[in-house]
């Protein structure tokens, strides 16, 4: 066991010094793998993060909602709506909502507040999601402070941390009472946000938004199933831009095989019959060049993997910023919560690391092969 | 020690270029000594010297090695062989390049796991005997031609082995060095270690560090 163990030990110490002798080329060549690595990796986080977040947040949405539009932008809707809906046939549920972004210097951070009927949250008080909580070192009992937008100072009690189990959705959020909302934000008796509205027959949604457009002209529909499509829209395109991708990175790697293949060097070449005939095995050699397949595999996948993570997660997917634009009138602070599986990891392991490591093995194990007596001319 | 019979080495056999570079050679190599082969170019010394240190198999005939025929075992087996009975200096040295002195002359220790430390001391004894111990950190390609030889030697030696094969050592050394290197061959006999070399280079074949001659022409042996 011990001199198996120190021969291996040998054969990463000779691959170290050996990645180290070629050092421009491995470093180029890690880079080159490196980058492949974070755009596939980028890719297939973000669809991932995607799909969990849209299933989250559709599976709670309201079939419809209305807002109202001013000078095509999102305003309040006034008073007397309501009831005008009432009248419309089809509308099973309706609820006026009340929400809104509040800036938090302090943390420096945005927040949702949210409205719920005084029997949920009583006046004064509040709730307030984990993240938030944990943010301003929150705990049920405490009382904190927020300047409103008018310059009024407002105290509430905390009355309860939201589970952190939904954290998706009310990481941000303070739920507060309505008279509080209204006095908090200055909004009139009888406005709200936008509309939440449920309908009797789900096939007649489009139906109950043509007549809801018709009643009521400077407002619009905002359908669950559209919302749906904007994702699915989103997921093809992304999809084809995917597959544009991967032909890219393939040939990439063909590129990169290739370039092992037949480059590898009448020097490397020479190695290799230099140590087979002062008594290296075949195999020592293959497994000496696998580590190094490994060695330049790996820290490309950790590298690439890690930095499309940041990438995606924390800076945005800044590189796919245009593509959210399209829908951030619906979710103007969508932020991605990181959402990692195995099978993704998996997936892209096998389709970065094992083909370098196949292509690398090759030619290898031909030198490999061959009667290392060349040795003795050359 | 070693005995040959009736070897024959074709290359490229079967193919329109095919050529036979070795025609029947009967040879037996005493233990602790020093054997030289000479012979004009192309007369097949250095083919000759691959057979016998396992680096390439006869095409026809026997091989015996301490009295066991070893022409027919696998590649492993005479890998197994190689590390273990023979150590090699090449013609051109064929140091890695990159690589300190110390790290080239402890290469043919790794596969057998030999722990590092063991390997890179006894590597700088090896140095320290052929006065080369003061440039055992150096990468070889700044080392010059008589010190990357004695690098060469080192590492033939690293795992003590009982037969030396040396392809025309001195073919690069000036006289000096090429005597300096008879003396170290002379110490090779004295451990009782069996050399065999091949030489154009009088000042090696005549000298008496060098026990029997062993002409070679077109393949075949001259008799002595
Ligand atoms: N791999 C090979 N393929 C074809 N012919 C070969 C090969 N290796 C050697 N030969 C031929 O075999 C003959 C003997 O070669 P060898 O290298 O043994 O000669 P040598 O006596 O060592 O010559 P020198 O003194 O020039 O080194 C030569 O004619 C050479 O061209
Ligand atoms: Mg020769």
């Amino acid at each position: 066991m011990r001199p198996w163990l120190e021969k291996q030990l040998h054969l990463i110490d000779f691959t170290l010094v050996s990645l180290a002798r070629r050092k421009t080329k491995n470093v180029g060549l890690l880079l080159a793998y490196t980058l492949i690595v974070f755009v596939l990796a980028s890719l297939s986080l973000f669809t991932h993060a995607l799909r969990s977040e849209a299933s989250y947040v559709l599976a709670g949405s309201p079939e419809v909602i209305l807002q109202r539009m001013v000078a095509g932008r999102h305003d309040l809707i006034p008073a007397g709506y309501l009831e005008r809906i009432g009248r419309i046939r089809g509308v099973q549920k309706k609820e006026g909502r009340l929400w809104g972004y509040y800036y938090d210097p302090v943390v420096n951070a945005n927040y949702t507040f949210m409205a719920r009927p005084a029997s949920e949250v009583a006046d004064g008080t509040i709730m307030v999601g984990s993240a938030l909580a944990r943010e301003r070192g929150l705990a049920p009992g405490n009382t904190i402070s927020f300047r409103s937008y008018a310059g009024k100072l407002f105290g509430f009690t905390v009355a309860a941390v939201l589970s952190p189990d939904s954290e998706l959705l009310s990481a941000d959020l303070v739920l507060l009472s309505e008279s509080d909302f209204r006095r908090f934000f200055e909004y009139p008796e009888g406005h709200y946000t936008d509309i939440a509205l449920s309908v009797a027959n789900p096939q007649e949604v489009r139906t109950v938004a043509a007549k809801l457009s018709a009643a009521l002209p400077d407002s619009r529909p905002i359908l669950r199933e559209e919302v749906l499509r904007t994702y699915q829209s989103l997921f093809d395109w992304r999809e084809g831009i995917v597959l544009t991708v991967l032909a890219g990175a393939i040939l990439a790697f063909a590129i990169l095989a290739w370039e092992k293949a037949s480059g590898l060097s009448a020097e490397e070449r020479r190695e290799i019959g230099i140590l087979k005939a002062i008594g290296w095995e075949t195999s020592d050699v293959i497994r000496m060049k696998v580590w190094e397949g490994l060695i330049i595999s790996l820290t490309a996948f950790l590298l690439g993997g890690i930095a499309a993570y940041v990438q995606v997660f924390h800076f945005g997917a800044a590189v796919f910023a245009p593509v959210l634009k399209g829908w951030s009138v619906l979710y103007p602070r969508f932020t991605l919560v990181p959402a990692v599986d195995g099978l993704q990891i998996a997936t892209l392991f096998f389709f970065t690391v094992v083909p370098y490591t196949a292509a690398v093995l090759v030619p290898i194990w031909r030198a490999a092969i061959t009667d290392p007596d060349a040795v003795m001319r050359a | 020690m070693i005995e040959l019979s009736n070897i024959r080495k074709a290359f490229n056999q079967g193919r329109h270029n095919e050529y036979w570079a070795l025609h029947g050679i009967d040879l037996s190599v005493e233990a602790g000594k020093v054997t030289a082969f000479r012979g004009p170019s192309g007369s097949g010394k250095t083919t000759l010297l691959t057979i016998v240190g396992c680096l390439s198999r006869p095409t026809e005939g026997r091989v015996r090695f301490k009295g066991e025929d070893i022409s027919g075992l696998p590649e492993r087996f005479l890998t197994d062989i190689r590390r273990q009975s023979f150590g090699f200096v090449f013609q051109q040295f064929n140091l890695i390049k990159g690589l300190s002195a110390v790290d080239n002359i402890i290469l043919p220790g790794m596969p057998s796991g030999r722990p590092r430390r063991n390997l890179v001391e006894r590597a700088d004894e090896l140095l320290d005997q052929l006065k080369l111990g003061h440039r055992s950190r150096a990468r070889v390609e700044w080392l010059s031609g008589g010190e990357q030889q004695r690098v060469a030697i080192a590492r033939a030696l690293i795992n003590d082995p009982e037969v030396i094969i040396a392809d025309e050592p001195t073919a690069n050394l000036d006289t000096a060095l090429s005597k300096e290197f008879l003396a170290i061959l002379e110490g090779f006999t004295d451990a009782g270690k069996t050399v065999l070399l091949t030489s154009h280079d009088p000042l090696v074949v005549e000298s008496s560090a060098v026990h029997r001659v062993v002409g070679m022409r077109d393949g075949r042996l001259i008799p002595d």
